[in-house]
Formats: C-alpha cells, sequence, structure tokens
C-alpha cells in the first residue's frame, strides 16, 4: 500500500508546476460548481422554511428513493442547457454572447487567490488584495455590457444603476480592506489570516467591526443580491439586466452572481472572521492532549473545514436578508454608499490608525 | 449633438407589477417620471352589458369577477340595488351573514394587497404570511358557498342558504402526514361559526407578524413614506374612496354615513391616515384588517345566539324548497319559471354603493319593469384611483411608481369590467 502511495507521491512532485496548477484550478473550479448548485437549492430550501412553504421536494437523484429534492440542481442545469438561446433583434450580438462569460470569470477566477487551507492557495501571491480587489469589480462589465447589448430599455435600465451602484460600493469596500491592510500590514491574503491568530478576540472582526459590516453590506450590494438587487429590480424592471437572456445565457448569470456570493463570503471570512482559523485558536495549548485525539482534534484545530463553515455561515446570512428586507430604491442605495458607509470607512481608517499609533490592541505591526 | 428627449417605456401590460394587465406608458428623464399614462382595456369582458341580456339573479355570478379580490362586496352591491328597487329587506341574520363575510371578504382582500404590495416593493416574505390565513378564509368561502372565490352566495332577498354544520377538512396524503392533518383539522371539526371565531382570535397575532416584517422596517418607511402623497382637498376632488381617502385623512366610511345592514348594530373604528402617503394608506389598511376582525367576532356571537331564516319568505324572488318540488306539481313549475325568466322588477332607478375593501363599489340599476336589468353600471372604486396614477407618481422615481400601484390596491376586472 505505501509502495503505491509513495511511486504516486514521486509521480506527483516529478509533474511540471503548471501541471500542479492545472490539477488544482480543475479540482477547485469543479468543486465550487457543485457548491454553487447546491447552493440555490439550500436558497430554496431556507427561504422556503422562513415563508412556511416547503422548497422543491420532488425531484430525486438519479431515482435514487428518499433522496427527494437532492437532485434538482441538476435537474434545473439540464432545463437550462436544453432552453433556445434567443438573441434579440439589432442586439449587439458578440457582446451579448461575451456578457455572461464576463461576469462569470472573475468570480471563479479570483479564486486564484484564496487562501483555502493552512498555507496553501493556488497561487500564493503578495498582492492578493489587489488581484481580489481588481477581479471583483470585473464582474460589473459584464453587468453593463449585457444591458447595453440587450436593446431593451428595461435591461438598460439595469445596467446604468448597477453601474453606478457599484462604483460607489467598490469604493466603500476598497476602504475597508484598507482598514484590513493597516491591521495586518500585508496583502497577502495568507498573511492576512495569520495575523489574525491567536484567539477569536484577535480576529479582525472584533477589532474592525465597522469595517466588517461595511464591507460585508458593500458585498451584499455588489453581488447584487436583495435588499440591494436593483439592476435585477424583479418588480420594477422585470429581470434588469439580463431580461433578454434565456437558457445558457440566464444560467451563466445566475451561476456568477452564486458564485461571487460564496466568493464575497470567502473574503469576508478570511479579512474579518480568521479564514481556516479555529475558533478555539489560543484556547487549546498546542501540546493539549485533545489536539492528539485522531478526529476530534483535526476538528478542532485548524483547518478548511472552518473556512467552510465560515462562508456557510455568511452565506445564510445572505439567504435571511433576502427573505427579510424589502427591496431599497436606485437613488437611496446611492445615498447609503456615499453618505454612509464610505464616511464609516474613512472614520475608523482614522480611529484605527490612532490605536495603531498608541499601540492599543492587538496589531502586528 | 443629438437631440435629448426624456425615455418612453412601456411597462405592463406583461409585468410582474402591473397587478393584471395595466399597461402604462411611462415617460422618464432618467429613472424620473414625467407623466405616467395609464391605458386600460384589456381585460374588458362586457360585464354591464351582458347583464342587460340575463335574468336578474343570473348576474350575481358576474359581480363576483368584477374585483375578483373583494368577491362577495360586489354582489352585495349589485343584491342591494335589486332590493331597494323590490322595496325588500332580508331577515335580519342574513344581514348578519352578509356583514360578516363582508368583513371576511375585506379581510381577504387587505391580506391580498399586503402580500402584492410587498412583493412589489420586494419584501416576499409577508406574501406567503398572509396567504396562510387567506387559505382559512376562503375555506370560509367554500364552506359556504361550495366555491373558494367566486361564490355567488348573496341573493336578492337574503342568502343562499344558512351556515353550514360542517368545515370542509384536510385528508392525509403523500406529502401531508396524519399528524399535520389532525393538527391543520383541529380548528375545523366544529361549525362554520366555531372556525371563524377560532379564526379571529388567533388573527390579530398574525397581523402583529405582519407588522414585525414591515411596519417598523427602515427599507420599508423610506419606500413608502412621502411617496405618492395626495392631500385631502385633493383625494375629494379626485373622487377617491376607502382606504386611499381614509389614507389622506378623511373620514369617510360608508358603514358609519349611510349604514346598510346589520352595520349600524356593530362596533367599530375607522382609521385615517394623516400624510395621505403610502405608508399612512398601509397602516390604515392594516388596522381596517384588525376593525374587520373585531366586527366578525360580533358577528358570530350575534349569529350563534339568534339562529332563524335566511331568505326573505316572498316566493317572487325566492326558489321553492327542493322537498316542496319533489312532491307538489306546481312548485317544480314554480322552480323552472323562476330559474329560466327569474322574476320582474318594478321601473325604476337605484344606486346602491357598499364599502367593498377597495372604496365604495356602487351599482346603478335601471329597470323598466322587465326580467332584466334595462342597465347596469358599475362604479369601481380602482378606476377612480387609477385615473389619478399619473399626478400621484410624476417627479417620482421608477420603483415608486410600482410602490404607487400597490397602494392603490388596483384590480383589472372591476376597472375594466
Amino acid at each position: 500500500m505505501s509502495g503505491v502511495s509513495n511511486w504516486l507521491a514521486t509521480r506527483w512532485l516529478a509533474l511540471p508546476g503548471f501541471a500542479h496548477s492545472t490539477v488544482f484550478i480543475l479540482a477547485l473550479t469543479l468543486v465550487l460548481i457543485v457548491c454553487v448548485a447546491y447552493l440555490t437549492l439550500w436558497e430554496r430550501k431556507l427561504i422556503g422554511w422562513m415563508q412556511l412553504r416547503r422548497g422543491p421536494n420532488r425531484v430525486r437523484l438519479f431515482g435514487i428513493p428518499h433522496t427527494e429534492y437532492i437532485g434538482q440542481p441538476f435537474a434545473d442545469v439540464v432545463k437550462l442547457l436544453i432552453k433556445e438561446i434567443v438573441t434579440p433583434a439589432r442586439s449587439n450580438k458578440v457582446l451579448f454572447r461575451l456578457a455572461p462569460a464576463i461576469t462569470l470569470i472573475p468570480a471563479f477566477a479570483a479564486w486564484a487567490v484564496i487562501p483555502i487551507a493552512p498555507r496553501f492557495a493556488i497561487a500564493n501571491v503578495d498582492a492578493g488584495l489587489l488581484y481580489i480587489l481588481s477581479l471583483t469589480s470585473m464582474g460589473v462589465y459584464g453587468v453593463i455590457l449585457a444591458g447595453w447589448a440587450s436593446n431593451s430599455k428595461y435591461a438598460f435600465l439595469g445596467a446604468m444603476r448597477s453601474g453606478a451602484q457599484i462604483v460607489a460600493y467598490e469604493i466603500a469596500m476598497g476602504f475597508a480592506l484598507v482598514g484590513v491592510l493597516m491591521a495586518s500590514g500585508s496583502l497577502n491574503l495568507g498573511t492576512i489570516v495569520d495575523h489574525q491568530r491567536g484567539a477569536p478576540f484577535h480576529w479582525n472582526l472584533v477589532w474592525l467591526f465597522p469595517l466588517f459590516m461595511v464591507y460585508f453590506i458593500a458585498g451584499v450590494a455588489e453581488t447584487n443580491r436583495a435588499p440591494f438587487d436593483v439592476a435585477e429590480g424583479e418588480s420594477e424592471i422585470v429581470a434588469g439586466f439580463h431580461v433578454e437572456y434565456s437558457g445558457m445565457g440566464f444560467a451563466l448569470f445566475f451561476l456568477a452572481e452564486y458564485a461571487n456570493m460564496i466568493l464575497i463570503s470567502a473574503l469576508t471570512s478570511i479579512f474579518f472572521l480568521g479564514g481556516w482559523l479555529s475558533p478555539l485558536d489560543g484556547y487549546l495549548p498546542a501540546g493539549s492532549a485533545i489536539r492528539h485525539v485522531p478526529l476530534l482534534g483535526l476538528v478542532l484545530g485548524d483547518g478548511t473545514h472552518w473556512l467552510a463553515a465560515k462562508i456557510f455561515f455568511l452565506l445564510c446570512v445572505f439567504l435571511w436578508l433576502r427573505a427579510t428586507f424589502p427591496r431599497y430604491r436606485y437613488d437611496q442605495i446611492m445615498r447609503l454608499g456615499w453618505k454612509v458607509l464610505i464616511p464609516i470607512t474613512i472614520v475608523w481608517i482614522a480611529v484605527e490608525g490612532i490605536l495603531i499609533w498608541f499601540r492599543v490592541g492587538p496589531w502586528r505591526v | 449633438m443629438a437631440e435629448i428627449r426624456n425615455l418612453t417605456m412601456n411597462f405592463g401590460p406583461q409585468h410582474p407589477a402591473a397587478h393584471g394587465v395595466l399597461r402604462l406608458v411611462l415617460e422618464m428623464d432618467g429613472e424620473v417620471i414625467q407623466k405616467a399614462d395609464p391605458h386600460i382595456g384589456l381585460l374588458h369582458r362586457g360585464t354591464e352589458k351582458l347583464a342587460e341580456s340575463k335574468p336578474f339573479n343570473q348576474s350575481i355570478g358576474y359581480m363576483d369577477r368584477l374585483d375578483y379580490m373583494s368577491m362577495m362586496c360586489n354582489e352585495h352591491a349589485y343584491v342591494l340595488a335589486i332590493e331597494n328597487l323590490l322595496g325588500i329587506k332580508p331577515p335580519l341574520r342574513a344581514q348578519y351573514i352578509r356583514v360578516m363575510f363582508d368583513e371576511i371578504t375585506r379581510i381577504l382582500n387587505h391580506l391580498l394587497w399586503l402580500g402584492s404590495h410587498g412583493l412589489d416593493i420586494g419584501a416576499m416574505t409577508v406574501f406567503l404570511f398572509a396567504f396562510r390565513e387567506r387559505e382559512d378564509l376562503m375555506d370560509c368561502y367554500e364552506a359556504v358557498s361550495g366555491t373558494r372565490m367566486h361564490a355567488t352566495y348573496y341573493r336578492p332577498g337574503g342568502v343562499h342558504r344558512d351556515l353550514p354544520d360542517a368545515m370542509p377538512r384536510y385528508q392525509a396524503s403523500r406529502w401531508r402526514s396524519e399528524a399535520d392533518v389532525a393538527r391543520l383539522n383541529e380548528a375545523r371539526s366544529g361549525t362554520l361559526l366555531d372556525f371563524i371565531e377560532d379564526f379571529t382570535r388567533r388573527f390579530p397575532g398574525c397581523v402583529d407578524e405582519y407588522e414585525t416584517l414591515l411596519t417598523d422596517n427602515r427599507i420599508w418607511k423610506q419606500r413608502t413614506v412621502n411617496i405618492g402623497v395626495v392631500t385631502p382637498e385633493r383625494a375629494i376632488q379626485l373622487g377617491f374612496t376607502g382606504p386611499m381617502l381614509r389614507g389622506s385623512g378623511v373620514e369617510w366610511d360608508l358603514r358609519k354615513k349611510q349604514p346598510y345592514e346589520a352595520y349600524r348594530e356593530v362596533d367599530f373604528d375607522i382609521p385615517v391616515g394623516r400624510n395621505g402617503d403610502c405608508y399612512d394608506r398601509y397602516l390604515v389598511r392594516i388596522e381596517e384588517m384588525r376593525q374587520a376582525n373585531r366586527i366578525i367576532a360580533q358577528c358570530v356571537t350575534w349569529l350563534r345566539a339568534n339562529p332563524g331564516t335566511v331568505m326573505i319568505d316572498d316566493r317572487k324572488v325566492r326558489a321553492p324548497r327542493r322537498e316542496e318540488m319533489k312532491g307538489d306539481m306546481e312548485s317544480l313549475i314554480h322552480h323552472f319559471k323562476f330559474m329560466t325568466e327569474g322574476y320582474c322588477v318594478p321601473e325604476g332607478e337605484s344606486y346602491a354603493a357598499v364599502e367593498a375593501p377597495k372604496g365604495e363599489f356602487g351599482v346603478y340599476l335601471v329597470s323598466d319593469g322587465a326580467n332584466k336589468p334595462y342597465r347596469l353600471k358599475c362604479r369601481p372604486p380602482g378606476f377612480v384611483h387609477l385615473s389619478a396614477l399619473s399626478e400621484m407618481v410624476t417627479g417620482h422615481m421608477l420603483a415608486d411608481v410600482v410602490a404607487v400601484i400597490g397602494t392603490q390596491d388596483i384590480v383589472f376586472g372591476e376597472i375594466d369590467r
């Protein structure tokens, strides 16, 4: 047995670097797509429970008994795949086809620098934060192009709203991240997580709480989720920027929205909730006996599962918001972005600077 | 340099917030509405003309389909108009039953309004909460008339039949376990009155639940306060009625101002707003639901204590009983004549109006002495409110149009007729 694994390990190490990356990228993308698929199902179930209904409860997984509703995402995918893709008359055909891809690609590409496990990211680059910032702003181009290329007034209004909204919230998001940057002194996401080590008390959440709120709210706005879903504005502009899309074109937007939700949740966990750090970190001394209990030790220690749990929690908050809040009006969103969120971040950055100067708090700088 | 023009946008008739088939042609400067031009008539079914070709009783069912969210109230106005012309009055028990079902209808309508208004503004959950209670009230409709919406329950001279002693029950199925069914049927094990009484007891708690979702919600307030403001003077000039008028602060309610049926006997309050905006109208309607619940509870008590006939004993307007027909030739002939020819109504004209959930629903009836109306004209509240839409939305944003349509509680069945 060990002979086989040794052989595998040597073969694996002998592969060139790009082959390693390709395998990791494929594996991660596959996992992400499955997560996105099941997030759509989870959203429908969770909101269903909040709304006194059952949600999907019919489609079984390949006909296996007692798997009701587990097969729903696959049924949805098949349905969307076999639908006709209608291109509106006098639309810009090239941009119309291109827009869904432009929206989807950044949502997946951003995962390259995310520290999924302790000391592991597909691309462990030092400017990870800048990379994230630039990629998350890319997504809006897809939305704007889709709205413009559709040759529809509803889509056009959606695109305009989205464009204006993203400018305001990108700034708030950027400022919030400046606070994170000041706290950890690094643009590398892995280092940012490492700097929150110690105890949950050391997480950025505690000392940067206003920035955490701003970042998460701006994240909700950036993913066009309720209550900031004016770009879709179901009851006003029907489906907003993707009103003219059908079949896979629509599915790609849909995928992108959910992939972005997962991404924002992951980023929030990394920046503010200590990423893959265990919340028991600091309470369990390194040498304590419980660390050596076979399974429990792994569960209680740092690891991907803590990141996943934090992401899941934040995703549930996303869904909870959607079930609870009415939709903001477009100008109210702008007001919230410019007059509330951005001032809060600026004030807190100043406060944080003072705290760092006088060495109040767990700063590592 | 290109000429700058306003954006003209077609809103509806197929639009999630068009409440049926409203077509609005919006002239917009960016997102700000310059002018809204409602186009109606897409749901025109010629109800008024149809009524001219049918004996009086056969048009009752058409009235349900006017404002298909407040079915029995429409019937009520029509039936009242016929009764005025005939010079008859239903027995007191029938009057109480009508009051009770008018109020049930009010709650039914306001629940749907609440849900769809919430949905228009983006609050999804309240819609499904409201439908939970609607389900129970529709069961009341079903128990009393056999249908869940288009009841055709009121008749000139009373109501079709007395309140039943049993409620429809749920049955166990693949999706509903025995335990679920037992829980659901608990309130349904007694008579209809027991069921309604149980409902009146839990309904205030349900209204509280809706209110926790909306009333103090910041976003809800931002979306409704100071949107679509109508001053009291302007509301009267425009001919507003119902919650639209009361939301502006005018205390006008036909149930108090010209009490019909048993409204004189029951105790209730009329809520009025102060600012005349969407939020005040929301509060008014919420309070109206609570008041309607109060009225229903009083009716239940009265109906329990006072059994009796629910139909006037006048063979001109009432069909013979089934058992009489079985053995009596004259009754059989009478029944046939009554059902096919109907009855003649003395020459004259009459306007009868009820306080429908949306406002004053009136029926103007002209009879030339035949068994069919010479002319029937409905006065739907929604039509009047819709004609003020442009005034209410000008200067607001696109998203507010949706809020104003929601607050007007428009149903196209009654507007297009």
